[in-house]
C-alpha cells in the first residue's frame, strides 16, 4: 500500500499541490488504524484486542483531524477511548475473563473459509461500488456548510441545535434508557431471604424509586428459578 | 492545510479515505465472524461503527456538508448506549456460567 501510495504522490504531484505533511500523516494513520484492526481479531487474549482497538481509535481520530473534523476527533478520543474502551477493560477484568482463546479450535465446521469468502465478496462489492457509481446526489445541503470561516464546533454546534434538535433530544431519551437498562441488568439478584425493597442491593444503583421498583421485581421475578447457579458465580470472581 | 474544491483535501483523494473505511469494516466484519469472544465480538462491532464514521467525515469534507459530522455525533451515542446494554447483559450472562462463548448462548434461558 505504501508503494502505490507514494505512486499516486508522484502522479499527483505532477498536476496538483501536494502536501507532503498530509499524506504522511495519513499513510501513518492508516497504517495505524489497519494494524490495530487486524490486532482486535487476532490477539487470543481479549485485553491485548482492547488495546489494539484504542491504537484503532486513536488512528481513526487523526484522520478526523485531517479531514478538519476537530471536535469529532475530540469526542473520539474522549467517549471511545476513553469510555467505552475502558468499560470493556472493567468488564474483561470484572468478569476474570481475560484468559487466552485458543483460536485454532473450528467448532463449527467450514466456517472460516466461508467467512473469508463472505468478506471478501462485501469487501470487493463496497471497493467496487465506489469505483463504479456517483458520489454525489447533487442535492443542496440542509445542514450547513464546512466553510472555514467559522470553527468546526461552532457549525456542528448549530447544526445539532436547530436542524437536528428533535434526533438531539431523542439521543437523550435512548440514553436515559440504556442507563436504566444496564442498572436493571447488572444489579445481582436479590437474596432469597430479603424481600425487594429492603436488602442493601437498592441503595447500590440509587435511582429512582419508581423505576426502580417495577425493574427490582422484574429482575427479581426473573432470577427465582434459577438461583442455585449463584454457586457458579464464585468461581467467576472468587 | 488550505480548503480546496472538491474531493481533494492537502492533495488526498477522498477515495483514499473511503477505501481505507472499507477495509476496516470488512475486518470488523470478519472478525465478527469468526471470533467466539462475546467481548471482542463487540470490539469488532466498535470497529465495524468507526470504519461508518470515518465514511460519514469522508464525505462531509468532500461534499463541504456538515451533516455527516452530525450523522457522526449520533453514531458516536448510539454505540456509547449500545456498548452499555451489551455489557451490561454479558456480566448477566457471565453472573451466571463461568466461560461463555457465543457457541454456548444458544438458548433465550440463562
Amino acid at each position: 500500500m505504501l508503494a502505490t501510495a507514494h505512486g499516486l504522490l508522484l502522479a499527483a504531484s505532477t498536476t496538483t499541490h501536494v502536501d507532503y505533511v498530509a499524506w504522511t500523516t495519513f499513510v501513518v494513520a492508516a497504517a495505524i488504524v489497519l494494524a490495530g484492526a487486524v490486532g482486535v481479531v487476532v490477539a487470543r487474549n481479549p485485553v491485548h484486542s482492547a488495546l489494539m482497538l484504542v491504537m484503532t481509535l486513536f488512528g481513526v481520530a487523526v484522520l478526523f483531524v485531517l479531514q478538519r473534523a476537530d471536535f469529532l476527533a475530540v469526542v473520539q478520543v474522549i467517549v471511545y477511548a476513553g469510555a467505552i474502551v475502558v468499560l470493556f477493560l472493567f468488564v474483561i477484568m470484572f468478569l476474570g475473563v481475560d484468559r487466552q482463546e485458543n483460536v485454532a479450535i473450528e467448532p463449527l465446521r467450514g466456517q472460516r473459509p466461508l467467512a473469508v469468502a463472505l468478506v471478501a465478496l462485501g469487501a470487493t462489492g463496497l471497493l467496487l461500488l465506489g469505483e463504479v457509481s456517483k458520489w454525489t446526489t447533487g442535492a443542496p445541503s440542509v445542514a450547513g456548510s464546512t466553510d472555514t470561516s467559522t470553527s468546526n464546533v461552532a457549525q456542528l454546534g448549530r447544526s445539532v441545535y436547530t436542524t437536528y434538535l428533535f434526533p438531539f433530544e431523542v439521543t437523550s431519551a435512548l440514553l436515559v434508557i440504556a442507563v436504566v437498562g444496564a442498572v436493571v441488568l447488572a444489579r445481582r439478584p436479590p437474596a432469597v431471604a430479603n424481600p425487594p425493597g429492603d436488602g442493601g442491593t437498592e441503595d447500590v444503583t440509587g435511582e429512582d424509586p419508581s423505576v426502580s421498583d417495577l425493574a427490582v421485581e422484574e429482575a427479581y421475578a426473573a432470577s427465582r428459578p434459577a438461583e442455585p447457579t449463584d454457586e457458579a458465580h464464585g468461581e467467576v470472581a472468587p | 492545510m488550505t480548503a480546496v474544491n472538491g474531493a481533494i483535501n492537502g492533495g488526498i483523494n477522498g477515495a483514499w479515505y473511503l477505501s481505507l473505511a472499507a477495509v476496516v469494516f470488512a475486518i470488523g466484519a470478519f472478525g465478527l465472524l469468526i471470533r467466539r469472544n462475546v467481548l471482542v465480538m463487540f470490539m469488532c462491532i466498535e470497529l465495524m461503527l468507526n470504519a461508518a464514521n470515518l465514511t460519514f467525515v469522508t464525505f462531509a469534507n468532500m461534499l463541504h456538508d456538515i451533516g455527516g459530522q452530525v450523522l457522526v455525533f449520533f453514531v458516536l451515542v448510539v454505540a456509547a448506549a449500545e456498548v452499555v446494554v451489551g455489557l451490561g447483559i454479558v456480566v448477566a450472562i457471565f453472573r451466571r456460567r463461568a466461560n461463555a462463548t457465543a457457541d454456548d448462548l444458544h438458548l433465550m434461558k440463562g
